[in-house]
């Protein structure tokens, strides 16, 4: 082994340091180059901004434990002397955030479930048929694929309140629904255009008329992107803020999470350890879910750069 | 009906457009009544005069457009937002991109984990967030401020949300750190496109990091770049829940962006004149399409060179 010329030998480092940081030398020991000095030192500076990163978070976590007096201290330090549950009850409770999460989740089942439904159907015939005006409504929906709800909120608004739609949760639920969830239908658009056409084709041999087709042949093969358009309209209608502001300016008992903190900060700007608790209320069903869920989470936000 | 075979067949394409128009029927519907007509609608409502109490809509004509063009507060929401946005987009943008290459590297350990932590902000109530973020840039009790205490670096708090100077830059910076996720998990995904081969091949030929850097990255991540600026100003333009729950616009205007004042004008003054809201939302409503089309123009050339 002595007698290896020296190019081998970078060229041998080069390859393994793909693959750990540090090659084992050949008598054993580690030998540390500036390569592994400086993928540490980066590493550690990158550890430092994450935890910046992630700090508010944890002081939310903390202030929601600490007593009323001990979050104005301004401390840094993120551990409570004693943890007061009590916070959680009363943000629960008297601030009527158990409440807001009922409706939080209301709104959001039901808009998650009508969107998945509209944008699957309307996406497998722009898709997979022809008929007159398809075109028409391909572009009309790339059209609106950035329209926000700024924009369209005051006739909305004027439109929900002849329609009765306005101070109810339902009427919240068709509202969100009706939204341009453009991306969604395209994302159907895309998955079933790109199927091949015997399944179709086999499936009117053995008798399936076109709605079973859609059912029992094409639906279940789009679980991926029923996977993505479930999670992405979750989150969406779960963070949602301007819409649910906007219908529930009379009717405070259906307002949802989002609306619910700012009502709350505006009415007891004092009780710092409450707003913390019910903060996490609001916060950990999310993170929850993206921390079980990551990999739908990354490929549904990369989606939109791949398309 | 002489033909059978033909009127068989015309009878199932038939029967095949109304299945595809009633699985359109709820997306028609829908999107028709809450997209599509408020879409159209707001440019009746921007020539009339309404409180949205009683239901007189009075026709003005284009006095609600003079009216915004003549309003200092709403040049001030054009400048503050154009401001957030000038600032905010590079920001983003470039440290994404600077943080995708190194956590795309092969000798970054702990990927996974990294990618996962600067994810975690884009998945979290932004309303929610801006309220809790009040909070930590509270000029006496907040940490920031405790920390820069502890550091010695000011003396008394700074009012970070409560000074005209320092508002928006504080907002900017929230939202940077609420969003540079997303921007992270596009840009790798843009990385991730370009063939690992390519990089060998090179290696092989003796190119250095940089010169591979220089050759192989930045030519072919072009195309990408416009995309996440795209998507990245189209959201930086319509910032609102932020605004509304960290400032709600003040102090003195200094982070009135245009989506808050619409807001105001609409919904939160004692008189709302959705009238003259929606003008304003039309007027922004072009500025902003505009804008996508000067960046759909960029699109459209880099297509061309690539395919030159």
């Amino acid at each position: 082994m002595t007698t290896t010329p020296p190019t081998v030998l970078a060229a041998r480092e080069r390859s393994r340091s793909r693959v750990s940081a540090s090659p084992p030398t050949p008598n054993g020991r580690r030998r540390f180059t500036w390569r592994t000095l400086s993928v540490w030192f980066g590493t550690a500076v990158l550890l430092c901004i994450l935890a910046a990163w992630i700090y508010p978070f944890l002081w939310m976590v903390s202030a929601a434990l600490k007593s009323p007096l001990e979050v104005f201290d301004a401390g840094l330090g993120l551990i409570p002397e004693d943890p007061q549950w009590s916070n959680f009850t009363r943000a629960w409770v008297d601030a009527q955030f158990g409440r807001y999460l009922r409706n939080t989740v209301i709104v959001t089942v039901a808009t998650v479930v009508i969107v998945v439904v509209r944008c699957a159907m309307a996406g497998y015939v722009l898709a997979r048929r022809r008929f007159y005006g398809r075109r028409l409504i391909l572009v009309l929906l790339v059209a609106t694929l950035f329209v926000p709800t700024g924009y369209t909120i005051i006739p909305v608004v004027d439109l929900a309140t002849n329609l009765h739609l306005l101070n109810s949760l339902w009427g919240m639920i068709i509202a969100m629904s009706g939204g341009a969830h453009v991306a969604s239908i395209l994302l159907y658009v895309g998955y079933f255009h790109q199927l091949p056409r015997e399944l179709e084709e086999a499936a009117i041999v053995d008798g399936a008329g076109f709605l079973r087709t859609f059912l029992r042949v094409m639906l279940p093969m789009a679980g991926p992107v029923t996977a993505t358009v479930t999670l992405m309209t979750f989150m969406a209608t779960w963070n949602a803020f301007f819409l649910p502001l906007v219908f529930t300016f009379s009717r405070p008992d259906l307002r949802t999470l989002s609306v619910g903190m700012l009502a709350f900060v505006g009415e007891n700007s004092t009780d710092w350890s409450g707003m913390a608790a019910a903060a996490v209320i609001s916060l950990l069903p999310m993170v929850i879910l993206f921390v079980v869920l990551q990999r739908y989470f990354v490929e549904g936000i990369a989606g939109a750069i791949k398309a | 009906m002489s033909v059978p075979a033909l009127s068989a067949r015309h009878r199932r394409v038939r029967r095949t457009e109304l299945w595809a128009y009633a699985f359109l029927l709820p997306t028609i519907v829908l999107y028709g009544v809450f997209t599509v007509y408020p879409i159209v609608g707001s440019y009746w409502y921007s020539f009339v005069d309404w409180n949205g109490f009683d239901a007189i809509k009075t026709f003005v004509g284009l006095d609600n457009y003079r009216e915004a063009l003549s309003d200092p507060l709403f040049w001030n929401a054009f400048k503050v937002t154009i401001l957030f946005t000038v600032v905010a987009v590079p920001v983003k943008v470039f440290s994404g991109f600077l943080l995708a290459l190194v956590l795309n590297s092969p000798r970054m350990p702990w990927k996974g984990f990294f990618r996962t932590g600067f994810f975690l902000p884009v998945v979290t109530t932004t309303a929610i967030v801006g309220v809790v973020m009040q909070f930590i840039f509270d000029p006496t009790s907040g940490p920031v401020n405790g920390a820069l205490l502890e550091l010695g670096l000011t003396d008394e708090g700074v009012n970070f949300l409560g000074d005209a100077r320092t508002a928006l830059w504080t907002v900017v910076a929230v939202f940077v750190w609420k969003w540079f996720g997303q921007t992270l998990i596009y840009w790798l995904a843009a990385l991730q496109t370009i063939p690992t081969e390519l990089y060998e091949a090179a290696s092989i030929d003796g190119a250095s990091s940089p010169r591979r850097m220089w050759s192989i990255t930045l030519p072919l991540l072009k195309p990408f770049t416009i995309i996440i600026t795209l998507l990245t100003l189209e959201s930086t333009l319509h910032v609102f829940d932020l605004m509304l729950t960290m400032t709600g616009g003040g102090p003195f205007f200094a982070t009135q962006v245009v989506e808050i004042f619409i807001y105001e004008q609409a919904f939160a003054s004692s008189v709302p004149r959705l009238g003259y809201a929606s003008a304003v939302a039309v007027l922004f409503g072009l500025f902003v399409f505009v804008v996508g089309l000067f960046q759909l123009v960029g699109v459209r050339a880099v297509q061309r060179a690539r395919q030159a």
